[in-house]
């Protein structure tokens, strides 16, 4: 299956892409993904744990099984406001 | 009723007041988040602020709703402006209607708190000799995103 993944701020400038489009073997979850991106841009890597996921706008789990087309967006800790 | 919106121009806080208000409501209690010079011992030049506008504006929904029920709100529209803003602009303006003048402040500080919280937008600042992302909110985890 494929995902489009969305990166933002400093994820963003890291990866230098708004989005890519990743293939997954079926039945994969947040996690794998983010296992998987980490090998494409080992610049992810040192983020782990305070990443947090959303898919198709809405936050999960890292658990969450995929599935083919969904929108996932990494997020890493929110800054907005003031 | 609410209307909430990501925009890239400068906002216009009076509408907000003039949009919100209504013959019920005795209260419209007026936030502004607007970008300081200085921040931890540095003095910023700008800010230039990120967001995920489709989820933000859904977030931004959510909280309303969790604020409406813990008061009586009769309206709120709230603004959150990205892309690069100057010393003194405005980032953010929610503005709340309420019956009662107690209801729109508590209101107004629950929606700005769980918007720092919660709400999938990022500010970068840029001082003199360098800049960085800022990572606001640590704590926050898809369960304590989740309407409360």
């Amino acid at each position: 299956m494929v995902v489009k993944v969305l990166f933002f701020a400093a994820l963003y400038e890291r990866v230098g892409m708004r989005q890519v489009t990743m293939e997954l073997p079926e039945g994969s979850t947040v996690a794998e993904l983010q296992r998987t991106l980490a090998e494409r841009f080992p610049q992810l890597a040192t983020y782990g744990s305070s990443l947090l996921f959303a898919v198709n706008a809405a936050y999960v789990p890292s658990n969450e099984p995929l599935r083919d087309g969904d929108e996932v967006a990494l997020i890493p800790p929110v800054s907005g406001g003031i | 009723m609410m209307r909430i919106e990501i925009v890239s121009h400068s906002l216009q806080p009076g509408r907000l007041i003039e949009e919100v208000r209504r013959d019920e409501s005795g209260a419209v209690t007026l936030f502004l988040g607007v970008v300081r010079n200085y921040n931890e011992g540095r003095r910023v030049l700008y800010l230039e602020y990120d967001a995920y506008p489709d989820m933000a504006v859904k977030v931004m929904e959510q909280i309303v709703e969790e604020a409406r029920q813990r008061w009586t709100i009769d309206d709120v529209a709230i603004e959150h402006r990205i892309g690069r803003l100057e010393i003194g602009e405005t980032s953010l303006a929610v503005a709340v209607a309420t019956p009662h003048r107690r209801e729109g402040f508590e209101a107004c500080h629950y929606v700005v708190d769980r918007l720092k919280e919660i709400v999938p937008i990022w500010k970068k600042e840029v001082w003199e000799g360098g800049e960085e992302w800022i990572e606001g909110s640590l704590e926050a985890t898809p369960e304590s995103a989740k309407q409360s």
